[in-house]
């Protein structure tokens, strides 16, 4: 597993006087958390395969407050905002890419009033260009080809920013057999962890949300649940294992499927 | 004694209309306690907001049945209170039918009301079925009883009874009947009174007359303390509703300030505040009562028709949890009728009655299970967004009173920590590339 990525740091970009194209945010999850760590390389099998020109701040990064700023501390977030927004224009960053929509709503559309603009692109989208314009080939004889894969909108990119096609294109490019639940897109039920319930216990109910979710999804008699959000992928992956399904039923990434399909 | 009718139809058309005025005038007062905001933008978006979501309803078809059944008691609703210019004329100055002169194209305009006053009254049964017999889910929730269940069924029947009233109202219209021209409907309810005598028929005639004008004013006074606000606040709030994307949150300019103040290696934080800096107070964050919350998010709470479309969208609910988008909104306006009428008999100033939003309507555990996840905003067809009087809550019980759930408190300190919301050290944030 331990193949060995090209992952250089936006400091040393900066100390060959150079400019990526892109500043890959990889965000507290794709950090730290191992399961959203596999997602992280998987992204960046890709970027080295397209022999994209990518830097990542490293150490430099800090949390973008997203969740803070959810749970109700204004404060917390605005002064992560602002660190972040400080180093990301001391490196003059134009073009950020990230994997988690998390990270991307909030550099994307609150960050700018706090003085850091940038073309913030979601992975999903960001590959799809790379296809289109010719610097990622997917060959269609993947493993996949055939599987019924359904896809799971994140919240943070779907509704709250309308990104419903781009994961479903790549997903429809790697030949599978793309099969809808019941509630997608627009009305696409939560995962469960946005604002801030990831890191708490649900409140009292009678079931957890991820579970609902996953029997949503395990309604179209998948082989993959697919989704582009490591929160997700979390509250997904324990809705299968909860659901007993583990056996049959994977959770991935889309970046971590085109990584498959492309044998990285 | 001769004019006796129409000046009992003038004082009543005074009274009615001069009641509602007051009750509206009531009502902007309660929406500019919100706190000011800015939305002299995108005005072009708004006003395609209006048009597309309260006008076209682009929302209300998303689900097809009630939606295409709204439609029609709206257009037709709207449609059919163009008569109520022909009333009030009759009503004022004696004449009968005042646009019969019109001739054919006053029986295509009656006869078209007729048609949709059948429609109305059928679309508004099924309504009733849908209420009280299938009992959808969403209208049997917890905050819908009482009142609000009640309010519900009331403005069907008002309804009902509305429509059926203009159509014996033209059937037992001599004349009318006699014209041949525009009894589409009311044609087949004549044969109804067949053995009444003329003059019988007369007094029918003029007590549906009557009932259907009271009605109508009944019904616009009966509005300001009914969900059916909506059919005139739909626009306005349309109008104002959110038009950034779902995800973005607002930022908050206190603490953009305050945080500007400590980022800066300049500030001085003993300085005299400046000249024109004239609030001592220090500024509240977040909202503990309605007052808090901006006037737009008032607006939203008078607006909302309680259709439930929000809660029954939302995971949090679904699940069993206390959240309700809808109680959010309903407590909201229920506070805020709670403060007006305080105010009111205050001689205009509200007296601390010890009560507030946070607590006494909405609790913690309510604010604490929603997920941020826009269903709500995203389900409302009259473009409310409870997801925002949430997070403007949860801001005042973290930042004012550190009430957030202890997990949440772990959190946030490792994220002022070690810049991530997990206790991991900042300096392996790039590990992962070699692992
Ligand atoms: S944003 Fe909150 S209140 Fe609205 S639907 Fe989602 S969980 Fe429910
Ligand atoms: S907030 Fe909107 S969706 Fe929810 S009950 Fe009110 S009108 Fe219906």
């Amino acid at each position: 597993m331990s193949q060995s990525l090209k992952v250089p740091t936006m400091a040393e970009y900066m100390a060959e006087g150079k400019q990526p194209e892109i500043l890959f945010w990889v965000g507290s999850a794709g950090s730290y958390d191992d399961r959203a760590k596999k997602i992280t390389r998987a992204f960046v099998k890709l970027l080295n395969k397209a022999n994209v020109d990518f830097a990542v701040l490293g150490t430099e990064e800090s949390c973008t407050g997203d969740v803070a700023k959810r749970a109700g501390n204004e404060f917390l977030f605005q002064m992560q905002a602002v660190t972040n927004i400080e180093i990301l224009n001391a490196y003059d960053v134009k073009n950020i890419v990230t994997a988690c929509p998390h990270s991307y709503n909030t550099l994307k559309n609150e960050y700018p009033e706090l003085g850091g603009n940038y073309n913030v692109k979601h992975h999903t989208e960001y590959i799809e260009e790379l296809i289109s314009s010719g610097r990622l080939k997917i060959e269609n004889n993947s493993n996949l080809k055939g599987k019924r894969i359904t896809f799971h909108d994140p919240c943070y990119l779907g509704r709250a920013n309308e990104v419903y096609e781009a994961p479903r294109s790549l997903l429809k490019s790697l030949g599978v057999d793309l099969v809808e639940m019941k509630r997608n897109r627009r009305t696409a039920l939560c995962c469960g962890a946005g604002g801030a319930q990831m890191f708490k216990e649900p409140e009292k109910g009678d079931q957890d949300i991820n579970v609902l979710r996953t029997e949503d999804a395990l309604k179209t008699n998948p082989n993959v649940i697919a989704t582009g959000c490591p929160y997700c992928n979390t509250m997904m992956t324990d809705g299968v294992k909860a659901k007993e399904r583990e056996a049959e039923v994977e959770v991935f990434d889309i970046a971590e499927l085109i990584a498959q399909a492309e044998n990285l | 004694m001769e004019y006796l009718p129409n000046i009992l139809f003038a004082i009543a058309l005074i009274a009615g209309i001069g009641y509602f005025a007051k009750n509206v005038k009531k009502l902007i007062r309660n929406i500019k306690l919100g706190k000011a905001v800015d939305v002299s933008d995108h005005k072009k978006q708004r006003w395609q907001n209006m048009i597309r979501i309260a006008l076209g309803q682009s929302k209300m078809v998303r689900r097809p049945v009630a939606g295409i059944l709204h439609v029609i008691v709206y257009i037709g609703f709207v449609i059919i209170n163009i008569e109520v210019l022909e009333i009030i004329i009759d009503g004022l100055f004696g004449t009968h039918r005042v646009f019969s002169s019109l001739g054919s194209f006053y029986g295509f305009l009656i006869g078209s009301f007729e048609i949709l006053a059948l429609l109305v009254f059928v679309a508004v049964i099924v309504f009733w079925i849908r209420r009280n017999v299938i009992k959808l889910q969403r209208f049997w929730k917890a905050e819908m009883t009482s009142w609000p269940k009640n309010d519900g069924n009331f403005i069907l029947y008002f309804e009902m009874v509305l429509m059926a009233l203009f159509l014996i109202m033209n059937a037992t219209d001599i004349p009318f009947q006699n014209m041949e021209s525009g009894n589409v409907i009311s044609q087949f309810i004549a044969p109804w009174f067949n053995g009444a005598s003329e003059s019988t028929l007369h007094i029918i005639e003029r007590l549906a007359w009557w009932l259907h004008i009271l009605g109508i004013l009944v019904f616009l006074n009966y509005l300001y303390f009914s969900k059916h606000l909506h059919i005139l606040l739909a626009f306005p709030n349309t109008y104002y509703g959110k038009v950034k994307p779902k995800g973005q949150l607002n930022n908050l300019e206190s603490v953009t300030n305050e945080v500007k103040m400590m980022m800066d290696p300049n500030a001085d934080p003993f300085a005299a505040p400046a000249e024109n800096d004239t609030e001592d107070v220090p500024e509240k964050f977040g909202a503990s009562d309605v007052t808090d919350l901006s006037w737009v998010q008032l607006l939203n709470a008078y607006t909302c028709t309680e259709c439930g479309r929000c809660t029954s969208e939302c995971p949090a609910n679904q699940t069993g949890k206390k959240l309700s988008p809808r109680k959010i909104m309903m407590d909201t306006r229920d506070r805020l009728e709670e403060v007006g009428k305080n105010i009111d008999a205050n001689n205009g100033e509200f007296k601390d009655d010890g009560k507030q939003l946070l607590g006494d309507y909405i609790s913690n555990e309510e604010l604490w299970a929603c997920t941020t996840c826009n269903a709500c905003v995203e389900a409302c067809p009259v473009s409310i967004d409870p997801l925002s009087i949430i997070v403007e809550m949860r801001r005042y019980l973290v930042m004012e009173q550190s009430a957030a759930p202890m997990e949440l408190n772990n959190m946030m300190t490792n994220i002022e920590n070690n810049g991530a919301p997990w206790p991991y050290n900042q300096m392996d944030r790039l590990n992962w590339k070699d692992e």
